[in-house]
C-alpha cells in the first residue's frame, strides 16, 4: 500500500528533466535576452550598473550561504573576490599574451577569447573555493566573533601580499621568457592589475547568477542544505541529530568562496575597473556583509533585493554624495533597531504574504 | 646589539599604544561579548581633537613659537574628555536599545557607527578631508642615550603616559567597589543585578573608560607620528584598530591584564619583523600571530577556556 503510493507520487522523467535543468535554461535565456535586448536599449551607463548589480547579487547571495544559511559569521569575503579576480585575471591576461601575442579582446562571442575568460573564471573560483577551504578549517574550533576575525585576518594577509607582487608584464617576449612563477607573481602590485582584456558582459554575469541562484535555492530546500540551516539555529542540536557541524561548516565556505571568486573573476574582466588590492580590502567585506544584512540573513531574494538597492542608491544620490555615507551609516543603525531580521528576515520574497514557518504545521 | 635594543625600546613605545586600545575592546567585550568595531574611529577622533585643539590655540602655526610645555597635556585630557562623552552617546543611543537583540545585530551596528564617525568626521564643517601634520607638542630630542639607543622624549612620554593609565586602570578594576562590579557584569549580568549594581551605570563607565583610554592612545599616536593624521574615512585607522583588536584577542579578549601583554607582543612582534625580515610585511606577522594563537590556543594566551553548556 506505501510503496503503490510512493511510486504515484514519483514523478516521471518527462516531468523531472524540466524540473532539473529548466531554472539553468531559463537563467542562461535571461541572460542572454537581457544582453541582445535590454542593454542596446539602455545604453552603456546602464549597462555598466547591470553588471554591476549582478556582480553585487553574486557576491550577496554567496555570502548568503555562510552568514545567512549557516550562520557563520564572514568577514573576509572580499579576500575570496581577489582571489578569483587575480587567477582568472593572470590566466587571461599572460595565457593571451602566450596564445595570441597581445591581451586585447580575442574573438567574438563564444570565441576564443571568451572561451579562456570562462577557463579563467572557473579557475579563479577553484582558487578562492582552495582558499575558502584553508579558512572554513579553523571554524573547527573558533566560533562567532573569532571566526570573524579569522575571516578578516586571512582578507588582510591575502592584501598585503598582494600589494607585494611585482609589476606587470606588458612585453610580450619577456612574458614568453618569464617562468610560470615569475608570471604569477607580476600581478601588478599596489598599483593594481591593469592591462586585463575587457571579456565580461551583462550576458556572462547574469549566467553565473542563474548558477548560483539555482545552487542557492536547491541547497535551501534540499537535505543537505537543511544542514546548513540547522547549524544555524542550533548547532548543539544539529550535532546532536548527527550531523557532521564541522564538515558542513567547512563546505559551506567552499561553496560560496568559488562564487565569490567567480564574482571576483567577473569583476577583473569589468570595463573600467582595475583590479587593486585597496579595493578588495575589508571595507568591501563590510559592504557585502551590510547586503546581506539588509536583505535578511538566509532569504536569497532579500539578498538579491539589497544588492541592487544598494548599488543603485550610490548613483542616485551621487547629487549628495557629501552626505551619501553618512545616510548609508544612520540607515544602517537604525535598520538594526526597528527591523533587525532585515528587509525579509529568512523568508523569501514571496513567502512574505504567508505566516512564519513553524506558525502552523504543513501536513504531508 | 644596538639594533636589537633599538627594535626592542621602538617595540615596547608602539605596543604600549597598542595595548591602551586594545584595552577598550576588550573591556567591551567582557562585559557585552561583542567586539566594538567603532572602537577605532573613538581612537581616530581623539587624534583629530588633539589635533584641533592644539590648532584652535595656535600651535600648529608652521614657523610660530614653541607651544608651551603644558600643551601636550591640555591636548591630551581635551581629546579624552571628548572621547569620553562620544563613547558614553554612542553606548546610549546604539548599544542600550540593542542589549537583548542577538549580537549579529549589535555589530553591524557597531559598523554603522563606525562608518557614520568616518563619514561625519570627513565633512568640512568637523575634521575634513585632508590629512594633516600635528605640530610636535613635545619637544622632539633624544633625552638619553644608552649604547648606542635613542631614547626620544616623545617615546618615552608614550610608554610612561601609557604605564600610568594602565596602573590606573589596573587599580580601578582590581582595587576598588567600581571595578568589582564591572567584574561581576562581566561574570554574569542578570545575578549582578540581582546583588543590587546599577548595570546600565557600569556598561556606561566601561564604555567612557575605553573610550578615554583611545583618545590618550590617539593623542600619543599623532605624538609619535605626527605626519599620520590621515583624513577620517582613511583605511590606516581601521587597520590600527584591527591590530589591537588581535592584540586583544591574543591576550585572551575579556581579560585586562591579557589585552596589556597582546599589545605589548603585536608591538614587538612588528617592529622586530620590520627590522629582521621584511618592512613591507608588518601586517601579515600581525595577524599571522593571531591565526597561529587562535589555532592553539583559541582563548588566547592568558584567556580562560569556557566550556559550553547545553
Amino acid at each position: 500500500m506505501l510503496s503503490a503510493r510512493a511510486s504515484a507520487l514519483r514523478p516521471g522523467l518527462a516531468w523531472v528533466l524540466p524540473r532539473a535543468v529548466g531554472p539553468l535554461v531559463a537563467g542562461v535565456v535571461v541572460a542572454f535576452l537581457l544582453q541582445l535586448v535590454v542593454v542596446p536599449i539602455l545604453g552603456p551607463f546602464y549597462e555598466k550598473l547591470m553588471m554591476d548589480i549582478g556582480i553585487n547579487c553574486l557576491l550577496a547571495v554567496s555570502l548568503n550561504l555562510v552568514n545567512g544559511f549557516t550562520g557563520q559569521f564572514s568577514i573576509g569575503h572580499a579576500g575570496f573576490m581577489a582571489v578569483g579576480g587575480y587567477v582568472a585575471g593572470a590566466v587571461t591576461y599572460y595565457g593571451s599574451f602566450v596564445l595570441w601575442g597581445s591581451a586585447a579582446v580575442h574573438g567574438g562571442f563564444l570565441g576564443g577569447g571568451d572561451l579562456l575568460f570562462l577557463l579563467g573564471c572557473v579557475v579563479g573560483g577553484l582558487f578562492a573555493a582552495g582558499a575558502g577551504y584553508l579558512v572554513g578549517l579553523p571554524s573547527l574550533r573558533l566560533r562567532g566573533d573569532y571566526l570573524a576575525i579569522v575571516t578578516l585576518g586571512f582578507g588582510e594577509i591575502l592584501r598585503v601580499l598582494l600589494q607585494q607582487t611585482g609589476d606587470v608584464i606588458f612585453v610580450p617576449a619577456q612574458i614568453e621568457q618569464a617562468s610560470a612563477f615569475t608570471l604569477a607573481t607580476s600581478l601588478g602590485g599596489a598599483l593594481g592589475f591593469s592591462g586585463i582584456p575587457f571579456y565580461t558582459t551583462v550576458f556572462w554575469v547574469y549566467v553565473m547568477l542563474g548558477l548560483l541562484l539555482v545552487v542557492a535555492y536547491r541547497l535551501k530546500e534540499s537535505s543537505e542544505g537543511r544542514a546548513f540551516l540547522s547549524i544555524r539555529e542550533n548547532e548543539i542540536a544539529a550535532e546532536a541529530m548527527g550531523i557532521d557541524t564541522t564538515k558542513y561548516k567547512v563546505r559551506a565556505f567552499v561553496l560560496a568562496a568559488f562564487f565569490a571568486g567567480i564574482a571576483g573573476a567577473l569583476f577583473a574582466h569589468e570595463t573600467g575597473t582595475t583590479l587593486n588590492p585597496r579595493e578588495l580590502g575589508f571595507q568591501k567585506s563590510f559592504d557585502i556583509v551590510i547586503m546581506v544584512v539588509l536583505g535578511g540573513m538566509g532569504s536569497i531574494s532579500g539578498a538579491l533585493l539589497a544588492a541592487g538597492l544598494l548599488t543603485i542608491l550610490p548613483e542616485l544620490l551621487r547629487e549628495f554624495s557629501d552626505w551619501r555615507l553618512v545616510v548609508y551609516a544612520v540607515t544602517l543603525i537604525v535598520m538594526m533597531r526597528v527591523r533587525p531580521q532585515g528587509l525579509f528576515g529568512i523568508r523569501e520574497i514571496w513567502e512574505l504574504g504567508r505566516p512564519r514557518r513553524g506558525a502552523q504545521e504543513k501536513r504531508p | 646589539m644596538t639594533k636589537l635594543l633599538q627594535t626592542l625600546f621602538d617595540g615596547v613605545a608602539v605596543g604600549s599604544l597598542y595595548a591602551l586600545i586594545a584595552l577598550g575592546y576588550t573591556m567591551v567585550y567582557g562585559i557585552l561579548q561583542f567586539s566594538n568595531f567603532a572602537h577605532s574611529d573613538i581612537f581616530m577622533t581623539g587624534a583629530w581633537i588633539a589635533y584641533v585643539v592644539s590648532a584652535a590655540a595656535g600651535w600648529a602655526v608652521i614657523g610660530g613659537d614653541t607651544p608651551p610645555l603644558y600643551s601636550g597635556l591640555v591636548a591630551l585630557l581635551a581629546s579624552m574628555a571628548f572621547c569620553g562623552l562620544l563613547g558614553f552617546g554612542i553606548e546610549r543611543l546604539a548599544y542600550r536599545p540593542l542589549r537583548k537583540a542577538p549580537r549579529l545585530n549589535v555589530l553591524i551596528t557597531a559598523i554603522g557607527i563606525s562608518l557614520f564617525l568616518e563619514n561625519i568626521g570627513q565633512r568640512k564643517e568637523l575634521f575634513g578631508t585632508q590629512p594633516q601634520k600635528m605640530p610636535q607638542l613635545l619637544p622632539d630630542t633624544t633625552l638619553f642615550t644608552v649604547a648606542d639607543v635613542n631614547f626620544r622624549i616623545v617615546d618615552l612620554t608614550v610608554i610612561a603616559v601609557a604605564l600610568v593609565l594602565m596602573g590606573v586602570l589596573q587599580w580601578l578594576v582590581f582595587r576598588t567597589r567600581l571595578g568589582r562590579a564591572m567584574r561581576a557584569v562581566s561574570y554574569n549580568i542578570p545575578v549582578a543585578s540581582l546583588m543590587g549594581i546599577n548595570v546600565d551605570r557600569v556598561i556606561s563607565i566601561t564604555f567612557v573608560i575605553g573610550s578615554t583610554l583611545a583618545a590618550a592612545a590617539g593623542f600619543l599616536y599623532v605624538m609619535k607620528y605626527p605626519g599620520a593624521l590621515k583624513q577620517p574615512a582613511d583605511s590606516t585607522w581601521i587597520l590600527l584598530g584591527l591590530k589591537c583588536f588581535v592584540a586583544a584577542v591574543i591576550g585572551g579578549i575579556g581579560n585586562v591584564r591579557g589585552a596589556m601583554l597582546g599589545g605589548v607582543l603585536i608591538g614587538l612582534m612588528e617592529m622586530f619583523g620590520a627590522a629582521y625580515l621584511s618592512p613591507h610585511m608588518r601586517d601579515i606577522y600581525v595577524f599571522s600571530l593571531l591565526i597561529i594563537v587562535l589555532l592553539v590556543r583559541p582563548a588566547g594566551l592568558l584567556g580562560k577556556a569556557t566550556v559550553e553548556k547545553v
